[in-house]
């Protein structure tokens, strides 16, 4: 019997045989501008030595966080969170009710500038405190690039480990929203996927934000934690209430497979979970990896994976030329080549800057995803035209 | 021919300073209510149109005798070469002694009319502004502004459709035809209307995201702005920019910019070109008092005072950044100040002729000296954006207090009444045509279609120079960037 770390309910359990569940029944569908987007949470199939009956509360992915950030300021006094907006409790109320708990003096609102912001938090960490900076949306994380390349990724190196920010973590929402536009649904995590010396960390659900939010903040690295803001409010799920960490650089195997294994993370995972729903009534059995941690990530998990179906597809909502597909591709291709039995898939957005009316074109789809999956398991060529919608 | 039109125009003119001459076929009562209803004509196209519907009515029945005579005898000869050019030389008879007999005299009334309606639109009227200006490193402009009754009626027109525009765009986003973001400037209309007032063709605008009047008033239509904010074909940026990506190009509106203080530094650029290019225009840079705090700002700043660039940096305090305010976000919130090295004034930004005033005296100040920063106070009714209430960070009584107090159209509509250019009854007239064309531009836009999905992929690159895109699956797809 395979132990489950987090109890779903008794009805999971039971529609469910051991290594398929219905859909939907964690999870609550909503139906966003014509593109269907579910959030499903995923059953975990890793073995853990915690025990299976857990205190859980029914939120969604906002509360999951504002409960971390409440835990990260009771445990550690020397812990603060600032960022534009931040005192009433955000733009998308991660940070309700901290200030009124903790003072004004740890939660605060700063002015209108990216750059200084990340500044003063890794000046504020390099004295040994926790310093959780929110960048109001990734797309407005450019100004404060140099300060996380230049500054936050090299200053135990540079510095011989005399100093460190370490107690930095950079929390921006990311991704696509169904109306965003140009400047609130980008993603730029390839861009700090680059950088070595900090860590990037992507949730796919709440139960796994308050988890790898605790990891990050505790983590002696400065990390950037991305949040898919699709799924603030659209995700709920069941969350323990206490005090639990996931393990960071640790990939997730969300679902078994033998045919083809992918690799994704954050919000586009529902979507590739549907998709492998889908392509199972055909036939292939899929594996579905959340990478959880892009940089440092784990290649063994998914050279395991793929040393047994034989086949990889990676998907993300960034761009596909440079995306981070690009470096799971390359990497795998390196050490699994005698293994793969077609070339690695990368099902992405397209080269372009993220349209405003264009949206359901540019996402990687559900049907473009299952398509890939298809053609990769019976190799036959696909249009573009049959993959859009 | 030509030498009676001649005779004609000549007599006009002296008609025109003032000579009355022959009444011709008016009726005295008519005539009065032409002269009291000279104050009311404003535009030229009234003028003309009210001048011609005069010189029509007074020479009807002759026009019609001529007709009937010259055209009757051609057609009635049979229509042929011959008959025509005798009918030519008929009319030319008639029309000299038409002129003998005083049809010069039924042109003196229209005449008049035109003149004196003319004189009084574009008569100056002087008027001096209520709140003073607050300077810094620099002299005040004159509080006494020159105007005219076309240009406060302009205003009028010109702020009451930006306002119906934005209350349109406010009610098409919560009925979900406009998606996305959308941040409306209804409150802050003087600022671009009295901005425009002093800006010629030749100057560039560039501002921030609340862009929607500011593309109206360099140029673009309310059509193209619905179209725009719905993601239409016919939009300005042709439905891939939306709301906040808003450009006029023959209007020198570099946009609409999503990203606060970004806009700060490409105005310099703007100002550099300028002056290198000798055009003898400026640049207004715009942002707002949230963006004051970033660091772009101050750099564009530092380079386009050493530089000496013709750049304007006008900042629209509307206290308000988001739900964050002035005092909250900036040490200092004398933004006119912040440019340091950089002189500033502080104007009233609710009103057209302050703001007027302010940007043609930076505008010759710019031209000479360098770079200038114009603090406009100023007030938005609606919230952020259409997501943000307005009312968490600020009470009710504050923004119905600012509604009544400083509106900047009640602000004009006061100044039409009190100096007796126009009646209530006119102005009504006014706002339900702004409100008409509103509505026209409106519905035509929603009839516009969304953009083909090849647009998807156009203009990434410049066209043909594009290098191929993959499309999802790097291997499957391959697109060539037209």
């Amino acid at each position: 019997m395979v132990r489950r770390r987090f109890s779903f309910g008794l009805v999971s359990r039971l529609s469910s045989p051991i290594y398929g569940r219905s859909p939907c029944s964690g999870g609550i569908w909503t139906p966003c501008l014509g593109q269907k987007r579910s959030f499903m949470t995923a059953k975990d199939l890793v073995e853990s030595e915690e025990p299976e009956k857990k205190v859980t509360n029914r939120i969604n992915m906002f509360s999951a966080i504002n409960q971390a950030l409440h835990t990260v300021l009771d445990s550690d006094p020397k812990s603060y969170v600032f960022g534009e907006d931040v005192g009433f409790g955000g733009v998308f109320r991660c940070t309700t009710a901290l200030r009124d708990k903790f003072g004004r003096h740890r939660v605060f609102n700063t002015p209108l500038c990216e750059q200084a912001i990340v500044g003063f938090g890794i000046g504020l960490a390099s004295m040994g405190n926790r310093a959780i900076a929110e960048i109001q949306f990734a797309d407005y994380i450019f100004p404060a690039l140099d300060q996380i390349v230049n500054e936050a990724a090299k200053y135990r190196y540079r510095s011989g480990n005399l100093f460190n920010c370490g107690g930095l973590t950079v929390r921006a929402p990311y991704g696509a929203v169904g109306h965003g536009g140009h400047y609130h649904s980008q993603s730029p995590e390839a861009f700090f996927c680059h950088v070595p010396g900090i860590k990037v960390v992507i949730p796919r659900s709440p139960s796994q934000a308050k988890g790898l939010l605790l990891a990050s903040i505790r983590d002696p690295n400065p990390v950037v934690f991305f949040e898919p803001k699709w799924l603030y409010r659209l995700a709920v799920e069941e969350v323990p209430v206490d005090d639990y960490t996931l393990p960071l650089s640790s990939a997730e195997v969300m679902r078994k497979g033998s045919d083809i294994t992918l690799v994704g993370w954050g919000a586009q995972l529902a979507i590739m979970e549907e998709a492998c729903d889908e392509v199972s009534k055909l036939g292939i059995s899929c594996e579905l990896i959340d990478l959880r941690t892009l940089i440092p990530w784990d290649k063994e998990l998914v050279e395991d994976s793929v040393n047994k179906t034989g086949r990889l597809l990676v998907s993300h909502e960034a761009p596909v030329t440079g995306g981070f597909g690009a470096e799971i591709a390359a990497s795998i291709t390196n050490s699994c080549f005698l293994r793969l039995q077609a070339p690695v898939s990368r099902v992405c957005g397209l080269d372009t800057p993220f349209p405003l009316v264009f949206e359901p074109f540019y996402m990687p789809t559900k049907n473009k995803v299952s398509m890939i999956q298809h053609s990769k398991h019976t190799n036959c060529r696909i249009s573009f035209q049959s993959m859009c919608g | 021919m030509a030498k009676r039109m001649q005779g004609i125009m000549e007599s006009i003119q002296t008609l025109c300073s003032g000579d009355h001459g022959n009444e011709g076929f008016m009726q005295d009562d008519e005539d009065e209510e032409e002269e009291n209803g000279v104050g009311r004509l404003t535009s030229w196209a009234e003028l003309l149109g009210f001048g011609l519907a005069v010189f029509s009515e007074a020479i009807a029945p002759q026009l019609q005798c001529f007709c009937d005579r010259t055209l009757g005898f051609a057609v009635g000869q049979g229509g042929s070469r011959e008959a025509w050019i005798k009918a030519v030389a008929m009319a030319m008879s008639l029309v000299r002694k038409a002129v003998k007999k005083g049809w010069v005299g039924a042109l003196a009334p229209a005449a008049r009319v035109m003149s004196q309606a003319l004189s009084t639109a574009s008569e100056p009227i002087t008027l001096d502004i209520p709140v003073p200006f607050k300077a810094h490193k620099v002299e005040t402009p004159s509080v006494t502004v020159e105007t005219s009754a076309q240009e406060l009626t302009n205003f009028f027109k010109t702020m009451f459709i930006m306002r119906r525009m934005e209350i349109a765009a406010d009610s098409l986003y919560k009925s979900k035809f406009i998606r996305g973001f959308c941040h409306l400037y209804d409150g802050q209309e003087a600022v671009c209307v009295g901005m425009e007032a002093a800006l010629n063709d030749k100057d560039c605008i560039i501002t921030a995201y609340r862009d929607h009047c500011t593309h109206l008033g360099r140029g673009g239509s309310v059509l193209e702005v619905f179209a725009e904010l719905m993601g239409r074909k016919d939009g300005c940026s042709l439905g891939k920019g939306g709301s906040m990506h808003m450009y006029n190009k023959k209007g020198g509106f570099y946009g609409g910019n999503g990203i606060v203080g970004a806009q700060t530094p490409l105005g310099a650029g703007l100002a550099f070109a300028q002056k290198y290019l000798k055009v003898e225009g400026v640049t207004l840079a715009m942002y707002g008092d949230g963006a004051a705090n970033q660091g772009q700002l101050f750099e564009a700043m530092n380079i386009s005072a050493l530089w000496n660039l013709p750049v304007i940096y006008v900042c629209e305090n509307n206290h308000y950044g988001m739900g964050t305010a002035e005092w909250r976000s900036a040490k200092s919130p004398e933004y006119y100040k912040r440019g340091d090295y950089i002189p500033g004034l502080k104007v009233d930004g609710m009103d057209c002729l302050a703001v007027k005033q302010a940007v043609k005296y930076a505008k010759e100040y710019a031209l000479q000296n360098g770079p200038m920063v114009l603090e406009m106070d100023t007030y938005r009714y609606h919230g952020h954006s259409m997501s943000d209430p307005g009312s968490t960070y600020r009470t009710r009584d504050e923004i119905s207090g600012v509604r009544q107090e400083r509106d900047p159209i009640e602000r004009i509509r006061k100044l039409l009444l009190s100096n007796n250019i126009a009646t209530v009854a006119e102005l009504k007239t006014m706002e339900k045509e702004a409100k008409k064309e509103v509505e026209d531009a409106l519905s035509k836009a929603k009839e516009s279609p969304s953009p083909d999905s090849d647009e998807l992929f156009t203009h990434v690159y410049r066209k043909g120079y594009g290098a191929k895109a993959y499309g999802a699956d790097r291997k499957e797809v391959v697109v060539k960037l037209p």
